[in-house]
C-alpha cells in the first residue's frame, strides 16, 4: 500500500490538526493541572475510537467497553500496585509487603494469580492480553451463534455489570469498591509529580496516534471494505464465502486492546483504578462520546471524548447543581440535529464552506473522514 | 455555635470544661471578638500560597451533590455551609471572611480525586470540607499528600488509616463499636450475636473489630452467624429465616443504602418486632438520614449506636438544630455525620488561629489538642492520630424517626485507628 492510497490529503490534514491539537495546542494553552486532566479524556478516546470501528463501521454496539478499560488499567494497577506496597510502606500492617486492602481483608499472603504482576514485561502484555482473550470469549460464543444488534449490546452491559460484581464482591483480591488506589511509581519514576504527568500525557497522546493509524489501516483495508458491507448486508457477505462471525471477533478483540491500553494510561495518568470504570454507566458514556464526535469517524471519537469531558468538567465546575442537565442537553441537541456527531456537522457545514472558499472540487465523495478543528 | 475554642495540652481530657461550655457559650454571643485582619498580614500568614486575601479565604467543599450518594452527602454540605456561614457572622477567620468553592464529587471516586486536584492546585483552597464515602476519601488521599492540602473528613468509617493531611471529624471503628456492645451485654444481658452487613470494606471491618471483641473481650458472648450483601441487595429473607433459627440475642446489623429500607421492611414483615427486643436490633449504620427512607414504623424498637442524635438536649444541640432548620427548612433532620461535617469548619477554625497562620503545616502542628466545647454533640478534642476524642451513645429508634437516647459513655472514648488485638 503506498502513502496515497493509504491517506488521501484530507486525511492526512484531519490527522494534523488533530496532533497539532494534541501535540501543540493543548500542551502551550493549558496549565499541568488541565493538561493532565485532558490527558484523562484521551485515554477514553482510545475506547472511542475502537468503538467507531466497531460500532460505527462494524455495526456492533457493545454496551460493555468499561470491561475492557478496566481490565486494562487494572492489569496496569496491580503492577503499580505491588510496586509501592514495599515491606517499608506497609510496615504498619499486620502482613507487610501484601497490599493495603489485602491486609484489611484479612489475607495473609499475595495470591497465586498476583504474581506476574512484579513484572513490568507481564504486565504490560497483561494490559493487551487480557481484554482481548475475554473480547475473544465473548465474541466467539456470540458472533459464532449470530447473536447480534440489541442483543449482543445487552449482553454486553450484563458483562459489565457482572464484573463490576464480582470485582466489588472479591475485594480482598481487588480492592473491591474502593478500588485499587495510592499508586505512586512506575519503575522507581514517581508518576505523581508534575513533570511525569506532562511526560504521560505525551505518551498517551502518541499511543494514541499508534492506535489511530492502526484503526485508519483497517478503515482502508479490505477488512475495512468488509466489515462495512457485514453492518449493512451480512447475509450477502455469508454467500460470498466469508466468514462473518470471525471477522467481528477480530475488530471486536482490536476494539478490546484499544480500551485496554487506554485503560492502562488512565490508571498511569489518575492514579488509581476502581470499578466505577468497569460498569454500565461509564460503558454508556463511552459510546456517547463516540457518537458526540461522530460514530463514523475515528478522528470524530477522538473530539467527541475530549468534547463531552471537558463539558462534564467545566460544567460540572460552573454549575455543580445543575450541570448533569447541561450535559444531558448537548447529548439530546448533537443527537438530534447532527446524527453523525461533530464528524457530520464538519463534513456537511464546514467543509464545503472551505471548499467554495478555496474554489477546490472535493476528491473524495465517500464517509465523512475529519472532524472540525474545534 | 461560638468562637468557644482554645488550644489544650493534648492528652489531658477536661471534663470541667464540657460543663463550661454552655456559660461561655451565653457569654460569648455578646462579646465580638476584635480579631482584625490587619494584626494578621497575609503575607505572614500565608507564606505557601494558599487562596489568602487581606479580607478572605478560600476553602473547598467537595461532596456528591450528583448521583447515588447525593442523598446521604446533602446532609454534610449543608452542614458545612451553616458553619461557614456562623463563622463569618462572628468576624470570620483572622479577620478574614470564608468563600467556598464547591466542587461535585459525582458519586465516582475518579471525578472526586479530580476536584481535589482542581480545588488544591487551581483554586489554591486553604483546607477542604469533603469526602462522605471511604472510597471517595481513598481516591483523593493520594492527592491531598501530594499538594499538602489539608481534608476535614465527616464519616463515621473503618479506621485503618491516619493521614497527615486529614482530619477525621466521624468516629473510626472502635469508637462506635465498643462501647454499644459493651452496653448491650451488659444492659440487655446479650450473649449471642448474628453479624450482618453490606459486602465493602466498612461493614467487614467493623465486624471483625465486633468480632473480635464479642470473642476475645468480653466473658461468655459468641458470633453465631455472619453474613455479607452486595450493595443493593434488597431480599434478606433467607438469612432472616437463619436468624429465626439461631436465635441470636443481637442481630448486629450494618446495612447500608437503599439496602436498609428492604431489610428493615422484610425484618417487620416477617414478624420481628424491633419494640420486643427478641431479638435485639443494633446498627451503626443507621442515622435519622437513613431513617426518612426507611420509615420510623419500619425501625421502630431498634438500637443504634452513634456519637450523635437530634434529639441530644444540650444547649449547644438546641441552638445548632435551629440554626439548621432555619437555613435549610422545618423538614429537615439531622444525622450523625451532619454533624460531624458541621464541626469540620469550626476545627480548621481553632486549629488556624491556635496556629496564627493558615500554612497547611502550621494548622496541623496546631490541631492536636484542639477543643470545641460549643459542639453539638458536647466535648470534642482532635487527638494526635488526627480523629476526635467524642463520647458514644446508643439511641432507641422511635416512630416519628427520631431517636431516644438511653446510653452514653460517661468519659471520652480515645480514637484508635489501628486497635491492636482487633487486627
Amino acid at each position: 500500500m503506498t502513502f496515497s492510497s493509504f491517506m488521501t490529503r484530507k486525511e492526512a490534514f484531519g490527522f494534523l490538526v488533530l496532533a497539532a491539537v494534541i501535540f501543540l495546542v493543548l500542551p502551550l494553552a493549558l496549565d499541568a493541572f488541565r493538561l493532565n486532566l485532558f490527558g484523562k479524556y484521551l485515554t477514553y478516546a482510545f475506547v472511542a475510537v475502537g468503538l467507531a470501528l466497531f460500532w460505527g463501521m462494524g455495526g456492533i454496539l457493545s454496551l460493555g467497553q468499561g470491561v475492557f478499560f478496566g481490565l486494562g488499567g487494572y492489569c496496569m494497577a496491580m503492577f503499580l500496585k505491588l510496586e509501592a506496597s514495599t515491606p517499608e510502606n506497609t510496615a504498619i500492617q499486620s502482613t507487610p509487603g501484601i497490599p493495603d486492602f489485602m491486609d484489611w481483608n484479612q489475607i495473609t499472603a499475595l495470591p497465586a494469580w498476583w504474581e506476574p504482576f512484579n513484572s513490568f514485561a507481564f504486565a504490560l502484555f497483561a494490559v493487551v492480553a487480557v481484554p482481548v482473550a475475554l473480547a475473544f470469549v465473548i465474541g466467539l460464543a456470540m458472533f459464532t451463534r449470530r447473536v447480534g444488534g440489541v442483543y449482543f449490546a445487552i449482553i454486553t452491559q450484563a458483562i459489565a455489570a457482572i464484573l463490576t460484581i464480582l470485582i466489588i464482591g472479591q475485594q480482598g483480591f481487588t480492592g473491591g469498591v474502593n478500588g485499587i488506589t495510592d499508586l505512586r511509581t512506575l519503575m522507581g519514576w514517581d508518576i505523581r509529580s508534575e513533570a511525569a504527568k506532562t511526560t504521560l500525557y505525551f505518551v498517551n497522546g502518541a499511543l494514541l496516534f499508534a492506535v489511530l493509524m492502526v484503526a485508519h489501516y483497517i478503515r482502508k483495508s479490505k477488512l475495512g471494505r468488509l466489515l462495512r458491507a457485514m453492518r449493512d448486508q451480512p447475509d450477502r457477505v455469508r454467500f460470498s464465502g466469508y466468514n462473518v462471525a470471525s471477522f467481528k471477533i477480530f475488530i471486536f478483540c482490536v476494539g478490546a486492546a484499544f480500551a485496554g491500553i487506554g485503560g492502562a494510561m488512565f490508571t498511569l495518568q489518575v492514579g488509581f483504578m476502581s470499578p466505577t470504570l468497569v460498569g454500565i454507566v461509564p460503558s454508556i458514556e463511552m459510546v456517547i462520546f463516540c457518537a458526540v464526535g461522530g460514530r463514523l469517524s475515528i478522528i470524530g471519537a477522538v473530539y467527541g471524548a475530549l468534547l463531552v469531558n471537558w463539558a462534564k468538567s467545566t460544567l460540572s465546575e460552573s454549575y455543580p447543581e445543575l450541570w448533569l442537565f447541561g450535559l444531558g442537553a448537548l447529548f439530546i441537541a448533537v443527537v438530534m440535529a447532527f446524527p453523525n456527531g461533530l464528524a457530520g456537522i464538519w463534513s456537511e457545514r464546514i467543509e464545503p464552506q472551505i471548499l467554495r472558499l478555496f474554489n477546490r472540487s472535493k476528491d473524495d465523495k465517500t464517509a465523512p473522514k475529519r472532524a472540525p478543528a474545534e | 455555635m461560638t468562637d468557644d475554642t482554645s488550644k489544650r495540652k493534648s492528652g489531658d481530657v477536661n471534663r470541667r470544661a464540657v460543663l463550661a461550655g454552655g456559660t461561655a457559650l451565653t457569654a460569648s454571643l455578646f462579646l465580638p471578638k476584635s480579631v482584625r485582619a490587619q494584626d494578621y498580614p497575609t503575607a505572614e500568614i500565608n507564606t505557601t500560597g494558599l487562596a489568602v486575601t487581606d479580607d478572605a479565604v478560600t476553602i473547598g467543599i467537595l461532596h456528591s451533590i450528583t448521583g447515588t450518594m447525593a442523598i446521604s452527602e446533602t446532609g454534610s454540605v449543608q452542614a458545612e455551609k451553616l458553619a461557614i456561614e456562623q463563622i463569618n457572622a462572628q468576624g470570620g477567620i483572622l479577620g478574614r471572611k470564608i468563600d467556598y468553592i464547591q466542587e461535585d464529587g459525582a458519586s465516582d471516586w475518579p471525578t472526586f480525586a479530580e476536584k481535589a486536584r482542581k480545588l488544591l492546585v487551581n483554586d489554591k483552597v486553604a483546607s477542604v470540607m469533603g469526602c462522605w464515602t471511604s472510597a471517595s476519601r481513598k481516591a483523593v488521599l493520594p492527592v491531598f499528600e501530594q499538594h499538602n492540602g489539608f481534608l476535614y473528613y465527616p464519616t463515621f468509617y473503618e479506621g485503618l488509616e491516619q493521614s497527615p493531611n486529614v482530619i477525621y471529624t466521624g468516629q473510626e471503628a472502635t469508637q462506635q463499636i465498643i462501647a454499644g456492645l459493651n452496653w448491650v451485654t451488659r444492659e440487655k444481658g446479650a450473649k449471642t450475636f448474628y453479624l450482618l452487613g453490606s459486602d465493602y470494606i466498612w461493614p467487614r471491618t467493623s465486624n471483625k473489630i465486633a468480632r473480635k471483641h464479642i470473642e476475645n473481650f468480653m466473658d461468655g458472648t459468641s458470633v453465631v452467624g455472619e453474613e455479607y450483601y452486595p450493595l443493593g441487595h434488597t431480599q434478606f429473607n433467607s438469612v432472616i429465616n437463619k436468624i429465626r433459627l439461631r436465635k441470636p440475642d443481637v442481630i448486629y446489623a450494618i446495612v447500608v443504602g437503599g439496602s436498609n429500607v428492604a431489610f428493615y421492611k422484610q425484618l417487620k414483615a416477617a414478624g420481628i418486632d424491633m419494640t420486643e427486643e427478641s431479638p435485639i436490633v443494633l446498627t451503626i449504620s443507621v442515622t435519622e438520614d437513613e431513617i426518612r427512607g426507611i420509615g420510623g414504623e419500619n425501625i421502630d424498637g431498634a438500637y443504634a449506636c452513634m456519637k450523635y442524635f437530634q434529639s441530644l438536649d444540650n444547649d449547644n444541640n438546641i441552638a445548632f438544630v435551629d440554626a439548621f432548620k432555619e437555613m435549610w427548612g422545618e423538614d429537615m433532620v439531622i444525622g450523625d455525620v451532619t454533624q460531624a461535617a458541621y464541626l469540620g469548619p469550626w476545627l480548621w477554625k481553632a486549629a488556624v488561629e491556635a496556629a496564627g497562620s493558615f500554612d497547611v503545616d502550621k494548622v496541623r502542628e496546631a490541631s492536636p489538642g484542639i477543643e470545641l466545647t460549643s459542639a453539638p454533640e458536647g466535648y470534642v478534642k482532635v487527638h494526635e492520630n488526627h480523629h476526635l476524642w467524642s463520647k458514644t451513645r446508643v439511641g432507641r429508634a422511635k416512630p416519628d424517626g427520631q431517636y431516644e437516647v438511653v446510653f452514653e459513655t460517661a468519659d471520652l472514648v480515645e480514637p484508635d485507628p489501628f486497635p491492636e488485638g482487633y487486627q
